[in-house]
């Protein structure tokens, strides 16, 4: 792309949600959407694998929403406010997402969160990290 | 003839709507953000206002990806609150004034702002929990809203320096508005937060602190700050942020700082308020 979204990439476990990642995650998104109505919600509980094929996903985007791994499905152009409404029908608060996507338990992102939150030190940039872009 | 009176900005922390809506705001958690207000309370109920133009960002809500306007102003009668998965918070139906929205659609659109109008729109958190922060819970909200929502999910965002020319051109609109309103405008969401990914729960009260200075000392040039800037320091979620420019190019150069409160944190995020008031 061009370098307004190139730029960004520079950001150490960041996904900026641009055009590419729009398009890339647009079925899943809008799955994710579904699930806004109780109904849709019930339908997928009921039988996720028979829901999910509902929507013309790709299967890793599938995968993804089966493992619960929000990671993957952000670097599949899930986007975190379209995702959260799986956490929800799932009964998590977004505290607890968070806390999974950065690997650590709820209680101790909890307890970084009421120390401060994290450092922007050393998470700035990977160039400054002396790592490259992704 | 309608007059801004004052502006103020807050963030607009979904959790903060939940600990109000379940009566947990005793708890020690939630005090010391929920005391955050006690003052703005006070001030609000003094002061009164008849409408409130209220800039936030719809969270997939009402907007999903079939239809993304960067700014799209509310012109209906009113809004209902919007089911985001918990079903709709227990807040009162929002009460809209379409004769102003309108007229501010027309006047903005004619200043060349390409805003989006929209006669159908449930209403998030993002725009709910401010006026929970501002009124408690009452069985009506006290005043007239005009939802302007704003596209901050969807990159490219609109630019800072776009927000606060935006909000000169409302500033424009609402002083020829032919009725005698008070009106105040008000900037949501932020501050610092990242929601998503490996850096999620990132805070930065440095640049917070530099946002609140600036935001009344030194807008023209706060507004330059390039999107990155925002997620680099502030968070991926951070980019709220440019909603309160529209809030400060809707007041007075001189308009004067009279309340902020910082507190980290609500959840994932730093909860941030100003209330600025227009000079008589």
């Amino acid at each position: 792309m061009n370098n307004y979204s190139e730029a960004f990439k520079d950001i150490p476990g960041t996904v900026v949600f641009d055009g590419v990642q729009s398009r890339r995650g647009y079925h899943l998104n809008m799955f994710c959407m579904s699930l806004m109505k109780a109904d849709n919600r019930a339908a997928f509980k009921a039988g996720e694998r028979a829901f999910l094929e509902r929507y013309p996903m790709t299967d890793e985007q599938r995968q993804a929403v089966l493992d619960r791994d929000y990671n993957r499905m952000l670097a599949l152009g899930g986007n975190i406010y379209f995702l959260a409404k799986i956490g929800a029908t799932d009964g998590f608060s977004f505290q607890n997402l968070a806390s999974k996507m950065t690997g650590m338990s709820e209680d101790a992102y909890r307890a970084m969160m009421i120390a401060g939150g994290r450092s922007p030190e050393g998470n700035r940039s990977l160039a400054e990290r002396g790592q490259r872009s992704r | 003839m309608a007059r801004i009176s004052a502006g103020l900005a807050t963030s607009h922390v979904p959790a903060i709507g939940a600990a109000i809506d379940l009566g947990k705001t005793g708890e020690s958690y939630w005090q010391p953000v929920l005391a955050g207000y006690d003052f703005s309370k006070r001030w609000i109920a003094e002061h009164k206002p008849d409408v409130v133009i209220l800039v936030y960002n719809d969270h997939a809500s009402a907007f999903s990806l079939e239809l993304i306007p960067t700014f799209a102003i509310g012109c209906a009668e009113s809004f209902a609150p919007a089911d985001e998965g918990w079903g709709p918070r227990p807040v009162p139906a929002v009460e809209g004034h379409p004769d102003l929205a309108w007229h501010i659609a027309q006047s903005t659109i004619l200043d060349e702002f390409d805003m989006t109008i929209v006669n159908r729109m449930d209403v998030d958190h993002g725009l709910t929990v401010p006026l929970s922060l501002l009124f408690g819970q009452p069985a009506a909200w006290p005043c007239r809203v005009v939802p302007l929502a704003v596209n901050v999910v969807q990159y490219p965002p609109p630019t800072g320096n776009r927000c606060y020319h935006l909000g000169q051109a409302i500033r424009k609109a609402i002083k020829s508005f032919d009725q005698d309103l008070k009106v105040m405008v008000w900037g949501t969401g932020g501050m610092s937060h990242q929601l998503q990914g490996p850096r999620a729960g990132l805070i930065n009260r440095e640049f917070d602190t530099r946002f609140l200075d600036r935001l009344t000392t030194d807008p023209e040039r706060l507004a330059r700050l390039p999107h990155i800037d925002y997620v680099r320091e502030a968070g991926s979620e951070g980019i709220e942020l440019v909603m309160w420019l529209i809030m400060r190019g809707a007041l007075d150069a001189d308009a004067r700082e009279i309340y902020r409160f910082y507190h980290v944190p609500a959840s994932n995020t730093a909860v941030g308020h100003i209330i600025l008031e227009n000079p008589r």
